[in-house]
């Protein structure tokens, strides 16, 4: 098919570069285009906050892909290229340099960028934030042992760096605007576990609070964060991670329908024909499960792999939606959190184990169903649990909790048809 | 350099220079070996970079720790005792001829 209009994709992190090895696994033969706006081969993420920063990644280490995997399947990777509008009725994409690309299949992976802080003194010298390798190895640079770091936002970005740099030697202020930590995905016994779990490893947190401020000297370099309540704190380097905003704007000009992002069912389609939206960067229909939220635009690996794997059936026209059980994970200190399905407020949790011991699972049940499970260093419940809630396992919430039970050994009924 | 094999799905075999000091899952990554999924980028945190290690090679290298040993207790296809994550698995020099067997599935 080498006259057919290509499949071009925006965006080469996870969910495009996924998508391009999917289409070529499943056989698919035109041209495929992937662009890339940052200047680096497509690499790995998660180290940025968490093993690159504590030095147990090395930045060659970070490649997404092999050097050979673009030009061994065919694939012409362009970095550096930015699209800057998109027409679906001509299917036609248009370039920053002024060039047409015209398109077969659009997939839009264009990703998220972090929420901007919008408070006087934002942008100071050493203010952070974390997104791409550029930022990660700023804050490296201005890291180190004696550094007073101030991470504003209690998220996953925020705690991972906290984590990073209170292991590099500096003194670490977590301010959160919300009454707890990480209160977007957990439920309040593990947010107050993970409060506790950073107070005792040095970190200090100031939960409830706004940030009116930062505050800078002469040079515009910041110096401390000013509260909303009017307290201050000194510091060397502020990192921001206070979520991430959708890249929607091409979509959103060419008139796809977007919603938190660009709205897509279980295959990737948007409501344009022949254009795809993969990644963070997607709200997608989720597999159902009752009581569960239907849609998600979730901003996490695994997502993206699996949104990409889905997507890519569709371009073959063998189409398979999205159908595993959400899951992601996280590196604090010596903790490793697993998450995984969806909880929502209302379900009835289990503990496995004791939080004190830094190893438990938090399970949740809905009508009695397993639906979502949050592990601490517990691998091998992270991973039975996902495999059950995939199943739609009803287990009795006294089998959950006694620890004197092989959880391998319960044999879960199943969901009930229908 | 160090060589290792790599025993694909459909039996064929790739023989790759690996880095010392690399793992075994990075060296398949930056090979382009399919087969070894490695979500996770080697945190050990998913278990789909599993291998069958060689009987001949599977007590010369380091024992599994207690979070490799859970998360292979969840790897997707049989657990056998040849199992091993190959993101815990570090090059060296001794392991030079190193053969391992990817699974048939990952998921």
């Amino acid at each position: 098919m080498a006259g057919a209009a290509p499949l071009v994709i925006v965006g080469a992190s996870y969910a495009g570069t996924q998508l391009a090895a999917s289409a070529r696994e499943l056989g698919f033969d035109a041209p495929i285009v992937v662009l890339g706006d940052e200047a680096h081969m497509p690499y790995q993420r998660p180290p940025l906050s968490k093993g690159l920063l504590t030095g147990k990644t090395a930045l060659d280490q970070l490649g997404l892909r092999g050097p050979d995997f673009f030009t061994h399947n065919a694939i012409d990777l362009r970095l550096g290229t930015r699209a800057t509008a998109l027409d679906t009725t001509a299917k036609t994409l248009q370039l920053a340099d002024g060039s047409t690309l015209p398109y077969g299949w659009l997939a839009l992976a264009t990703g998220a960028r972090c929420r901007p802080l919008p408070v006087p003194g934002a942008t100071l010298q050493g203010v952070h934030q974390l997104r791409t390798l550029d930022d990660a190895q700023a804050v490296l640079q201005a890291m180190g042992p004696g550094r007073r770091a101030c991470v504003i936002g209690g998220g996953f970005i925020g705690l991972e760096v906290a984590a990073a740099l209170t292991a590099a030697g500096a003194s670490v202020t977590v301010v959160e605007g919300l009454p707890r930590l990480l209160a977007r995905s957990f439920s309040e016994p593990m947010s107050d576990y993970v409060a506790a779990a950073h107070r005792q490893r040095g970190i200090t947190l100031r939960l409830g609070k706004g940030v009116r401020a930062l505050r800078g000297n002469a040079q515009g370099q910041v110096t401390g964060v000013e509260l909303a309540d009017g307290q201050a704190i000194d510091c060397d380097l502020v990192v921001l991670g206070i979520g991430v905003l959708p890249n929607v704007e091409l979509a959103e000009q060419a008139g796809i329908a977007c919603a938190n992002g660009i709205l897509v069912d279980g295959l990737g389609r948007t409501s344009a024909p022949q254009v795809l939206a993969v990644g963070d960067v997607a709200n997608m229909l989720q597999p159902a499960v009752p009581g569960g939220p239907e849609r998600m635009r979730l901003e996490s690996i695994q997502a993206a792999n699996d949104g990409a794997r889905a997507a890519a059936t569709v371009l073959v026209d063998r189409p398979v939606p999205l159908s595993a059980v959400p899951w992601f994970w996280s590196d604090q200190h010596d903790l490793k959190f697993q998450m995984a399905g969806l909880p929502v407020a209302g379900d009835q949790t289990v503990l496995r184990g004791e939080m004190a011991s830094d190893r438990f699972t938090l399970f949740y049940l809905r009508d009695g169903a397993l639906v979502a499970a949050h592990s601490v260093n517990r691998p091998a419940e992270h991973m039975l649990a996902r495999k059950l809630i995939a199943q739609g396992a009803r287990i009795a919430p006294e089998a959950l909790a006694d620890t004197a039970l092989d959880l391998k050994t319960l044999s879960p009924t199943p969901r009930p048809a229908g | 350099m160090p060589t290792i094999h790599y025993i694909l799905k459909d039996g064929s075999t790739r023989s790759v220079q690996a880095k010392a000091g690399a793992s075994v899952m990075e060296t398949a990554i930056q090979n382009n070996i399919r087969g070894i999924d490695a979500e996770c980028g080697g945190s050990c945190s998913c278990a789909t970079c599993h291998v069958y290690v060689d009987d001949a090679f599977v007590a010369r290298l380091t024992p599994p720790d207690d979070m490799e040993q859970e998360l292979l207790e969840g790897v997707a296809s049989e657990r056998t005792p040849a199992s091993r994550l190959s993101c815990q698995l570090t090059v060296t020099a001794e392991l030079d001829g190193l053969t391992v067997r990817v699974p048939e599935t990952q998921a």
